[in-house]
Order: C-alpha cells, then sequence, then structure tokens
C-alpha cells in the first residue's frame, strides 16, 4: 500500500495525521511564499524596469528596440556565444578526459589529481583572470607561448574561464562516469571488441547524460561569467560586460536591466534542454549490475598520468601566479618578495574587515540557506499535501540557476531599495547579502537534497503515520541523519560560493558589510592588482582550511551517525 | 540526533557571537554615512584631520569608483544610508540635482572659494573641492626600450610608432574616459575630434573598465603610454614607479571632485559640520597635497611630479553641454570603436 493510499483510506481517523499534513500545508505555502518574494517578485521588477525609462515612465519596447538597433548588440551577442562555446568544447574535453582518468584507470596518485582538480572552486573567478596578465599579459612571465597574440580578448577569456569553470564540469562528468555496468564490458572483451569500439559504444553512451549535462552548465557558467572578461576582456564585449557598462559606465538601469533579460535567454534556454535530458534518462544501473572496476594498463595509465599532470600544471600554476603576485614589491621591475600587500587597511578603508565581514556572511549563508533548502526539498519530495503547491515549490526553485548573479543583484536592488516595499529595511543589511547569495546558489543545493531524499523510501512516512508519529519527528529522527553527510557538503558548498561570488553582491553591499571578493573586484579596478591577488589568496586559504574541516568532521560523523550504513540488511 | 543539534546549536551560537561582536565595536560617536570616489589611500587622512575638530562625529566611507558609486545613489534613491557624497564627479551630481536628490545648503565660509567651481544655484546643491585633470603617463623604461618618443600632443598619440602601445579608459564604462572624448570634442569640435579619435584607435591597445587602470597598467608596462589622470600619475612616480607625467599642449580635460548633502540623510546635522569642514583652509591645503587645482583661490602650491602649470592647460570645460550629449556621443562612439573585436 502506498503512502497516498494509506493517508486517503485512513487519515481521517488519526488526529497526528492531520497534524503532519497541517506542518507540511503551512510549510509548502511559507517555502512557496518566501520564493515568490525572494526570486519571483525581484525579478518582476526588472522586468518592469526594461520597459521604463531612466526616469520611470513607461515606454514599452523602446529599450529593447534602441539596443537591438545598436551595433554593439549584435556583436557582443555573438562574442559570447562563441566564448562560450569554445570554454564548453574545451573544459568538457579536459574534464572529461580528467575524469576518465579518476574513474576507469589505475593511475597512480588518483586522489592528488582529484584534490588538485577542485583549486579552482576555492579562489574567486577573478584570480584566474589577474594570474593570466602576470603570466602571459605584455610583461608577462611566458608570454611567448601566445606567438604575439594578445591575452586580453577571446585568448584571456577562454583560459580564465575555462579554469574557473573545471571543477564544476569535471563533478558531473566523474559521477556520469562512476556508475558502469561491468558485465558490458566482460560481454564486449569476451566477444573480442576492440576497445576504440568499446569506449565508443559503451563508455560514451553510458556517461551520455552527464557529458550534456556538462556541457550545458559550462555555457550558462560562461555565458554568465562577468569577472574574468572584465579584468581580462580587452575590447572583446560581451554580454556580462555590456551590463556593466550600461548601469557603471552610464547609469542606465533601464539598459541594464535590458541587456540583464536578454543574458536570461540563453541561460534559460540552455536549461530547459537540461531538464529535457534529464526526463529522457533512464536508469543505467539494473538491480543486477556489477560495478566496474578497471584494471591496470602499463600505457593507458601513464598516457592519463601525463595527460592529467598537465591540466594540474596548468590548475596548480595558476594558483602558484597569485600567490607569487600577491608578494612581488612591484611587478616587474622589482621582484624583492613582501607581505606589505597583505596590509589591506593600508590601500582599501575597509581594510581586514572585508575579510571578517565576508565570514560572517558565508556563516550566515550555509547556515540559513542549508535549513530552508533542506526544509524546501522535503516538503517538494514528501509532504502529501497540495500537488500544485508542490510543483511551484520545485519550479520556483529551478529559477535561480538560469539567473546571472547581476541580474540578481540588480533586481534586488530595484526590488528592496523601494521605500514603499515592507521588506526595504533589509536593504543595505547583511540580511540582503546572505539572501541573496542563498538564492544564488539555491537551485544545486535543492536539487541534491532532492535527489537524496527520492532515494529514501516513502514507507519511512506511512510507517511512522500508522504509529502515529508526526512527520517532522520522522523528518528529524530519519531524513536528517540519513542526509548528515550530504546536508554538511551543502552547507561548505553555500560557505565556499559564499566567499567567492562578486556579481550578485557588487550592488547590494554596503558600508559595513563590503565583502572580501568585492574588495578584490575593487583593487583590480584601480589597477592594485597586488593587493587584490593577495585577498584572493586570503580567501583561497579560508576556503582550504573550511575543506580539511568538512573532510574531518564528515569521517566522525560517518563513523557515529551511519553505522546503519553498514549494517547486513538481511 | 544529538550531535546534529548540537553542532547546529554551535554553529548558530558562534554566529550570533559574531553578530554580537560586530555590533558592540561601533562606537558611541555618531556616524556619518558618507559615499566617495576618493581613492583610498587618501580617505583616512581625511577622517582623522575632520574628526580632530569634530569629536562628536564618525565618518563611514563607502568608496567605490565613481561610476558604482553613481549608479548606488541613483537605484537607492530616497531608501539610499548615504548622508553626504563627497569627492564624487560634479557631473554625478549634476544628474542627482536634476532628479531632485540633493539638499542646497551654503557651508560656513563657502564666499571664499571661487564661485566657478560650484553649482550656479544659491544656495549651492553642490560645491567643487578639487580638479582632477586628464594627462598621459608614460613608462619611460619601456619607451626607451621599444624606441618611442616621449609625446607631447594628443596628436602625437596618433603616430604610427606608438601602435599598439596605448591603453585609454572606455568612454562607456569611465567617467574619465568620457572626459577625455568630451574634451577632444570641445577642443576641436566634433567633426575633427571624431577624425582624431579615428586614427587614435589604430594605435590603441585595448580600452580599460577604469579610468585611474590606464596609468597604473604604463607604470607596470602592460601597454607603455596610458591615457589617464595627473594624480595616478604623480602618485605612481612618487613611488617609484619608472613614469613621466604628460600633459599634452593642445588642453585637458578635468572634473571637480565635489560635495553634496543628500535630500534623504539621516544625519543632516553630521552632513552639514563636514561640508562645512571641507570648504576651510585646512581641507583645501589637504585637497592640495595630491591634487593641483583646488576650489579655495591662492592656496595652491606646485604638487610634487605633477605636469608644470597644468591649471593654464585645462579647456573651459561645459559640463552641461557634455552631459546633454553623452548618450549621443557614447551611441557613436560605441558605432565606430566599441564592436571592433579584439586587437590584433
Amino acid at each position: 500500500m502506498s503512502a497516498q493510499d494509506f493517508e486517503a483510506s485512513a487519515g481521517p481517523a488519526f488526529p497526528s495525521v492531520d497534524r503532519g499534513r497541517l506542518v507540511s500545508t503551512l510549510g509548502l505555502l511559507l517555502g512557496v511564499a518566501l520564493l515568490l518574494i525572494f526570486v519571483a517578485a525581484p525579478l518582476v521588477t526588472i522586468f518592469l524596469k526594461s520597459l521604463q525609462n531612466d526616469t520611470g515612465t513607461f515606454v514599452g519596447l523602446d529599450n529593447f528596440v534602441r539596443y537591438f538597433s545598436s551595433a554593439g548588440l549584435v556583436q557582443s551577442l555573438f562574442n559570447s556565444i562563441q566564448i562560450a562555446l569554445t570554454v564548453t568544447v574545451i573544459a568538457c574535453g579536459l574534464a572529461f578526459g580528467y575524469a576518465y582518468a579518476l574513474t576507469r584507470t589505475c593511475m597512480p596518485m588518483r586522489g592528488l589529481f582529484r584534490a588538485i582538480a577542485m583549486i579552482p572552486i576555492l579562489a574567486p573567478s577573478l584570480l584566474s583572470a589577474i594570474a593570466l596578465i602576470y603570466l602571459l599579459g605584455n610583461q608577462g612571465m611566458i608570454r611567448e607561448l601566445l606567438f604575439g597574440n594578445s591575452v586580453y580578448g577571446p585568448i584571456g577569456i577562454v583560459l580564465g574561464i575555462t579554469f574557473y569553470v573545471f571543477p564544476h564540469v569535471l563533478m558531473i562528468m566523474v559521477t556520469a562516469l562512476s556508475s558502469a555496468d561491468a558485465r558490458l564490458y566482460e560481454a564486449a572483451e569476451a566477444m573480442g571488441t576492440s576497445r576504440w569500439r568499446i569506449f565508443w559504444t559503451i563508455t560514451v553512451p553510458g556517461a551520455r547524460y552527464g557529458l550534456i549535462s556538462a556541457g550545458f552548465v559550462v555555457f550558462t557558467l560562461t555565458i554568465t561569467d562577468f569577472g574574468v572578461p572584465k579584468v581580462i576582456g580587452g575590447n572583446f564585449n560581451v554580454l556580462a560586460t555590456d551590463i556593466y557598462k550600461q548601469v557603471v559606465g552610464q547609469q542606465s538601469f533601464s539598459m541594464g536591466a535590458v541587456v540583464g533579460l536578454i543574458l536570461l535567454f540563453p541561460a534559460i534556454l540552455s536549461f530547459s534542454v537540461d531538464r529535457v535530458v534529464r526526463k529522457r534518462q533512464v536508469a543505467q544501473m539494473s538491480a543486477r549490475a556489477v560495478p566496474y572496476a578497471p584494471q591496470p594498463s602499463k600505457g593507458r595509465d601513464r598516457a592519463f598520468f601525463v595527460f592529467c599532470s598537465l591540466v594540474s600544471l596548468f590548475l596548480v600554476g595558476i594558483l602558484a601566479t597569485a600567490v607569487f603576485a600577491s608578494l612581488v614589491t612591484y611587478w616587474p621591475y622589482n621582484l624583492t618578495l613582501t607581505l606589505a600587500h597583505y596590509d589591506f587597511n593600508a590601500v582599501d578603508p575597509n581594510g581586514w574587515s572585508s575579510f571578517t565581514n565576508s565570514l560572517e556572511m558565508a556563516a550566515w549563508t550555509a547556515l540559513i540557506g542549508t535549513c530552508v533548502i533542506f526544509l524546501g526539498a522535503y516538503f517538494v519530495e514528501k509532504a502529501d499535501t497540495l500537488p500544485f503547491a508542490r510543483g511551484l515549490l520545485h519550479m520556483l526553485a529551478m529559477i535561480p540557476m538560469a539567473v546571472p548573479g547581476l541580474v540578481l543583484g540588480l533586481a534586488y536592488v530595484f526590488f528592496f531599495s523601494t521605500p514603499t516595499n515592507p521588506l526595504s529595511g533589509i536593504y543595505g543589511t547583511m540580511a540582503i547579502l546572505v539572501l541573496s547569495t542563498v538564492v544564488h546558489f539555491y537551485t544545486v543545493a535543492h536539487l541534491s537534497f532532492v535527489t537524496a531524499l527520492k532515494q529514501l523510501d516513502k514507507e519511512f512516512e506511512a510507517v511512522s503515520a500508522s504509529l502515529k508519529v508526526p512527520a517532522y519527528k520522522t523528518m528529524l529522527r530519519v531524513h536528517v541523519p540519513i542526509c548528515l553527510p550530504l546536508i554538511l557538503n551543502v552547507a561548505i558548498y553555500l560557505f565556499l560560493n559564499a566567499m567567492t561570488t562578486v556579481s550578485a553582491a557588487v550592488f547590494l553591499y554596503a558600508p559595513d558589510t563590503k565583502l572580501a571578493s568585492i574588495a578584490v573586484l575593487n583593487m583590480d579596478d584601480v589597477g592594485d592588482q597586488a593587493p587584490a591577488s593577495a585577498m584572493a589568496i586570503m580567501i583561497v586559504l579560508t576556503s582550504v582550511s573550511v575543506k580539511l574541516l568538512q573532510v574531518v568532521v564528515t569521517r566522525s560523523l560517518l563513523a557515529r551517525s551511519s553505522a546503519w550504513r553498514q549494517r547486513d540488511p538481511g | 540526533m544529538g550531535t546534529v543539534s548540537k553542532t547546529f546549536g554551535r554553529v548558530a551560537g558562534l554566529a550570533a557571537a559574531a553578530a554580537l561582536a560586530t555590533t558592540l565595536s561601533v562606537s558611541a560617536r555618531e556616524t556619518i554615512t558618507v559615499y566617495t570616489a576618493v581613492e583610498p589611500e587618501e580617505l583616512a587622512g581625511f577622517a582623522e584631520a575632520f574628526q580632530a575638530d569634530n569629536s562628536d562625529y564618525e565618518i563611514q566611507w563607502v568608496r567605490d569608483s565613481t561610476g558604482v558609486i553613481t549608479a548606488k545613489l541613483l537605484a537607492e534613491g530616497e531608501n539610499s544610508p548615504a548622508d553626504i557624497v563627497w569627492g564624487l564627479a560634479a557631473t554625478s551630481l549634476l544628474m542627482m540635482a536634476e532628479r531632485d536628490m540633493l539638499e542646497p545648503y551654503a557651508p560656513a565660509g563657502m564666499d571664499k572659494l571661487s564661485p566657478a567651481l560650484m553649482d550656479k544655484q544659491d544656495p549651492p546643491r553642490w560645491v567643487g573641492q578639487r580638479a582632477w585633470v586628464a594627462s598621459v603617463c608614460v613608462n619611460t623604461y619601456e619607451a626607451e626600450a621599444k624606441g618611442l618618443p616621449m609625446p607631447a600632443t594628443w596628436e602625437d598619440l596618433t603616430k604610427p610608432v606608438y601602435k599598439g602601445h596605448i591603453i585609454m579608459p572606455n568612454p562607456a564604462s569611465s567617467g574619465t574616459g568620457f572626459l577625455d572624448v568630451s574634451s577632444w570634442m570641445q577642443i576641436w569640435g566634433e567633426e575633427k575630434a571624431w577624425d582624431f579619435m579615428d586614427r587614435l584607435h589604430e594605435n590603441i591597445g585595448i580600452y580599460s573598465h577604469s579610468g585611474s587602470a590606464p596609468c597604473k597598467m604604463a607604470g607596470r608596462g602592460e601597454y607603455p603610454i596610458g591615457i589617464s589622470f595627473a594624480y595616478k600619475g604623480a602618485q605612481l612616480k612618487g613611488e617609484g614607479a619608472p613614469v613621466e607625467v604628460v600633459a599634452p599642449s593642445e588642453g585637458l580635460g578635468w572634473d571637480l571632485e565635489s560635495f553634496a548633502i543628500m535630500k534623504s540623510a539621516k544625519n543632516k546635522a553630521g552632513a552639514k559640520a563636514l561640508a562645512d569642514w571641507s570648504v576651510t583652509e585646512q581641507a583645501n591645503r589637504m585637497y592640495n597635497e595630491a591634487y593641483a587645482v583646488v576650489a579655495m583661490p591662492g592656496i595652491a602650491t606646485a604638487v610634487e611630479h605633477f605636469p608644470a602649470n597644468i591649471e593654464e592647460k585645462m579647456i573651459d570645460n561645459d559640463f552641461a553641454w557634455a552631459a546633454e550629449n553623452r548618450a549621443r556621443i557614447l551611441d557613436e562612439w560605441e558605432k565606430r570603436y566599441g564592436s571592433k573585436s579584439a586587437p590584433k
């Protein structure tokens, strides 16, 4: 008997079930209300703004007509798509090879390579662009590698963003390649199929979904990133820097809103395709599948070791260059090492306080974000009531993925700075930074929780209902402990992203809430690249410490609270 | 489960403690929230000097580039936490005055200032503090290595020898960039200015998004010649960078760092106190430490590393004309140079 049948037939007889229903109904409605206020309403505001002129008069589609008739747009759109496609091909290619090496070979030091690949996630995206200028700029250490081409432009943007998106793609690819049915490979080998043919007929189709999904993730991340093209884009205009030019350069919010909405299209398109593909996916692993375990093969393992070493060299090289940049007195004329650039109080009125602000903001984001997103996912997945509200909540939770940070930030300014908005009190506080960051990274966290909760049998609810245990107790006693490693993972994910995010926060920070990542942007903007690198390195150090802490805590948590996982099911 | 709630409890406790500590660290003195675009390294000195005479107040700076501060103020409107805007381009304050965001106020002692450098209304909605002036920063070390002669005029910069060696701020992203373009138009008339920029464009390596970046990049030799402003170049030279500041002879564009009290200010008394202090001789002498042209006539002394007699080259700048024609000029600029792809 399924949970629904049980509730439908026995529900009215048990008051405790009704209470459980009440809680999930209220929870669902609260979740929907929160996302309507913090996701939908600001986006509606930015849409309205795009239909007004800068003094607030309604002008219909005039702004769009004006923008589409300007020569710049077509070029920026074309440039953005060109960059995004290039990065998608390069990053997916590299990440596929790297993920293949990690999951399907017996290459030595796989753990180390896996750790190195995570470096970019710990740093603000600006870091790679600054480091690339030191490496390949006109005074760069290894500029000869570009054979006279300038790093300022498509080359710099592609390299910088490839660095920044690499771990995101890699994680999807590793997941896609991790599950394979060894029986298929055994059968193929028994029939004498060549390795090449096995690769194309078994490995690639098996990882097909991961490849497509990764492709769309890179495409969206690339087209919406603003930090890298701002620092190293030179005269190569892309949509993300166009918003900056309209809003910051010309103070035209209406046009900024227009470009923002245009930027939404590729993101929404790629996102919808991703959803369709996801639905088509059928389970690769049947219950009888035998997990694939790679066998050592000297030639292959060595080749992949060389490949991964080269990719790692690129990743480590960028980070090492940023460390170097933060320590050199005056590049390129005075190469004496100094810690002077870490004296942030001397170059910036907010100095070190922006670093502590970031810590505070990241802690709140991790705490509030994890709780809210987990509860939201729980109600979407486990509530028995209001199917419409569940669907709506899930849909609203999907939106942030398609909204570039810059657009979200602008939307928040428009929505929350209106004095007539009862919530305008949070404008200029730490709260709005936390909220915007939670919303910005909502989707990935939500999807992880939904996936995890889906794996838990609905019988848990049915059983607890029949035992008259309220649903929230079941949640606290069953779902939370089982999901604990994931909960921690999500909290860390939110923390790290809150430390490095720039785009949404740049319009939202106030005098006493300036963030470290914003300080990096500001210092680079006025040309102080050494202190900018130093602050970026401080962010990296924090992220590394938090990540290490997570490893330790996860180990002890798993040992203590997941003893059930080891128990013999029979 | 116990572990969960304990862990969460601890995290929440830590966060609460952090929040409390932040609240407690705010001192008892009344805060004035000041939005500014003044270079960050100067701010501490100004705050100390002001607070020495006004011990009831404490300045809280919100510093960002001219573009970001202006955008923030316009977006925030009446809900802005700013009490006073201080050291922001007059062009930006004009936009705010147009939207009726500024409170007219005549600071005590204002009569000692040059009337040309403030709003024409009485009492003025904004008051100029000091002028920043366009200049060219040349990296002497790289110039010698690459065989580049020292330019003396704007026209010189269009010579083929400088091809790919010049960086200037993009007028669509940076106020300093627009100041250059509008000054060339006021010097030569539009047609000749476009012709000049067509030729200059051939020599530009990249257009930057910020006004001070070209000089800093010239200092590091990324691009040996940066069209920027004099203060930045002089400062870099003072720090030992191989930079020479050149003031082209045809004339120099400039803008005014100015202050204005917000209509929506929560601490109007504090804002007025800072406004009064900002027109004193002491303040003007401090402005003069980094800038050659200040609002109080007769007190400016030569600034180290500045081009000599820079004020004589300043053009008769028509702010209103520049503001009115800005959108049209930028459209044309984008059409001509903006959509060109990366430099070869």
